[in-house]
């Protein structure tokens, strides 16, 4: 390990954080914009052009609100949850190729934290330890409108969880390796897997709605019924970081979608930039690329949020359980015989 | 016609519980149908009217504020007789009258008139019942196009004859161009 | 460097092993064996197992807690709930830890360190590719026979729930 190394990746760590943050900010003004504009209004558009600061004023607010505990005896769960709900948000963007290799000085710098051999058990296992910062938060709150909030969000992402993993393992079967480097290259030089998979895909974005807890499965926090769900009790920044967390987790799994299904960071005629232009700028292109595929899936999170009205729960797990497993197993039985069959 | 077939929007849709067919049941191509319809809102024209900058468009027959005349000579025309007050619906007019004295004689028309009037623009509605009231065609709503302007403490709210008697100079210029005509 | 790591994820996994047992409230004592999971994730990360590290995660901390915390949020823990214990069962309880202890002593007594050579095989047992293969060639019989018991506990399961209808 030599220095330079480490400050190479030193410098990507911070920036995918920063980018992470930054897409997490703007995505509540761009959830607030696209519902305006999705009902015909104009939304935030006082602070700053467009509204463009609005996030930076909805921070101080939420800053300098007072802060309650709610009469608990577990006050240090109670702040733990928020605590999990954020590092694990934040956590998964370590494994994502933001773009192919640039060149500095001479020497070949890949953009992506690190390639380990298993980055896609790594973001299900981040996944799967996401629930803690709902269930430790609602439970520490000492409400029971919270608590059930948060064993509608367990039970609901254990259960998508599993068809989410079933629909993946179709493409891993397809790319034979875990590394979500490997699976862009791979659809680099076969083109992307929408087109190979795409009931994979659907049940994938099904789930990662599910993961996500956005309409219409955001029964954790539906009002009519549990008030504000698991952070009924929370209030200025602890409350912050749970509504952070869900955007940076959406955005997460954007990326995801857009990786593993529309070739990350590939476009029609990367080769021949890479060629004609240098890599640099190859690079810089792809990563404009992922990050139009990123926003454009942010942006259809937001269009379902305000297209298909919630699901009640017991459709929830019947659509979970009874339709997705069974679709994706199928999916899976179907790829095998075609790769048989084909290869 | 009966009122069942009464459709007021023009989209009355008559609700079935009809068997769905294959594509209906799998969802996905109905949830695409939804997402085209509200796709189509997202390039519709937006109905919001930012304030400051726009103001909505007032109705022409709009009357706002309310304004105590003064006749050809510049004097108050109200007698302060109450039947404003008495009329007014929302209960937001109350006056107190006086006896004029002799060297008032070019400030008010009558012998009697309203030392304080004062309308509480909280309570009052527009209806107009006061100019309806007057005998002496005193009180009017105004096609000003004034709205109440905010304010922090609810004495701002009630007027009195400072605001709502008519500025001498329109009276002057109103008195002009009669005679001119 | 990495000795250092070893020794602080061992101190919280002992630690965090010994608070789970002996902690009052039931939710604390689960979160601490959540804390005490991921240690020994850290320490298979120490062997380079990628794998199993993430695997050991995903499974139990990722799905088993989260039920048994699932469970236990749901339960009315309070103190007053608890039933006594009769003598003799505490009794027996503490005759067979001490005889768990006593075998565990004696089978480490015996236990001698052994001096192997490693010898670089040339082939990377942690890559998902080679473990893949080594689980479906040599091991497919214990293999399967997971997956038949993994089977016949899920149709157990749907079984108790269907209990009700009279099948």
């Amino acid at each position: 390990m030599d220095s330079v190394f480490i400050i190479e990746k030193s410098i990507i760590i911070v920036a995918v954080f920063a980018l992470t943050m930054l897409m997490a900010m703007y995505s509540t003004w761009a959830e607030r914009k696209v519902a305006a504009f999705l009902q015909d209004r104009v939304g935030p558009n006082r602070a700053g052009w467009g509204g463009l600061l609005q996030p930076l004023a909805d921070g101080a607010k939420l800053f300098t609100k007072e802060e309650f505990f709610p009469n608990t005896p577990n006050k240090f769960l109670f702040i733990l949850g928020p605590a999990i709900a954020m590092s694990t948000a934040l956590i998964t963007s370590a494994v994502i190729p933001w773009g192919d290799q640039i060149e500095v000085f001479g020497r070949k710098v890949a953009l992506q934290a690190t390639d380990i051999d298993v980055s896609i058990l790594y973001i299900f296992g981040v996944l799967s330890i996401g629930v803690y910062g709902i269930m430790i938060g609602a439970w520490a709150s000492n409400n029971k409108y919270s608590l059930m909030s948060a064993v509608r969000a367990s039970s609901q992402m254990i259960s998508y969880e599993v068809a989410m993993g079933l629909a993946m393992i179709s493409i891993l079967m397809m790319s034979g390796s875990l590394s979500l480097k490997d699976i862009t290259v791979m659809q680099a030089n076969d083109g992307w897997n929408i087109f190979y998979q795409p009931l994979a895909f659907l049940i994938f974005l099904i789930c990662s709605f599910a993961e996500t807890n956005r309409t219409p499965f955001d029964l954790a926090e539906c009002e009519s019924e549990l008030i504000g769900g698991y952070h009924t009790e929370y209030s200025s920044m602890k409350m912050g970081f749970y509504l952070f967390a869900e955007y940076a987790n959406m955005f997460i799994s954007s990326t995801i979608l857009a990786v593993v299904f529309l070739g990350g960071y590939h476009f029609p005629g990367m080769a021949w930039v890479n060629e004609n232009w240098g890599i640099n700028i190859g690079a810089l292109l792809g990563f404009l690329t992922l990050f139009a595929k990123i926003c454009f899936f942010i942006f259809f999170y937001m269009w379902v949020r305000w297209t298909i009205p919630r699901f009640r729960y017991d459709q929830l797990m019947h659509l979970g359980w009874k339709i997705l497993i069974p679709l994706a197993v199928i999916n899976i039985i179907i790829t095998g015989i075609v790769m048989v069959l084909f290869n | 016609m009966s009122i069942q077939q009464i459709s007021l929007s023009g989209r009355k849709m008559q609700v079935s519980n009809k068997e769905m067919s294959f594509l209906e049941r799998i969802y996905v191509w109905t949830i695409l149908k939804g997402l085209w319809t509200t796709l189509k809102h997202l390039f519709k024209r937006k109905v919001t009217i930012k304030y400051p900058e726009e103001v909505r468009e007032m109705s022409k027959v709009a009357r706002l504020q309310h304004m105590l005349m003064r006749d050809d000579q510049g004097r108050e025309r109200c007698t302060a007789c109450g039947l404003c007050a008495l009329s007014c619906p929302a209960e937001a007019i109350t006056m107190k009258a006086a006896e004029r004295k002799p060297e008032e004689k070019n400030l008010y028309r009558e012998e009697k008139y309203a030392e304080i009037y004062e309308i509480n623009m909280l309570r009052c509605i527009f209806c107009g019942l006061c100019e309806e009231a007057c005998p002496k065609e005193a009180i009017y709503l105004t096609t000003s196009k004034k709205i109440v302007a905010s304010g922090y403490k609810r004495e701002s709210f009630i007027y009195g004859k400072d605001k709502l008697v008519m500025p001498l100079d329109m009276a002057i210029k109103n008195t002009q161009s009669n005679t001119i005509q | 460097m990495l000795e250092i790591v070893f020794y602080i994820l061992s101190a919280i996994t002992l630690g965090t092993a010994f608070l789970t047992v002996v902690s009052k409230n039931a939710i604390h004592s689960a979160i601490y064996l959540v804390i005490c999971f991921f240690a020994l994730a850290g320490h298979y990360l120490l062997f380079n197992s990628q794998f199993l590290a993430i695997v050991h995660i995903i499974v139990y901390a990722g799905a088993i807690m989260v039920l048994l915390l699932f469970t236990l949020m749901l339960m009315n823990l309070d103190n007053d709930d608890e039933t006594k214990k009769p003598l003799f069962a505490k009794l027996a309880a503490v005759f067979s830890a001490g005889i768990l202890g006593l075998v565990l002593i004696a089978a480490l007594r015996k236990a001698q360190p052994e001096n192997i050579e490693y010898v670089n095989s040339g082939v990377d047992y942690q890559s998902i590719k080679v473990l893949g293969k080594v689980l479906l060639n040599e091991y497919q019989v214990p293999f399967e026979f997971a997956s038949i018991l993994l089977l016949v506990s899920m149709i157990g399961a749907v079984l108790i729930s269907k209990k009700e209808e009279k099948i």
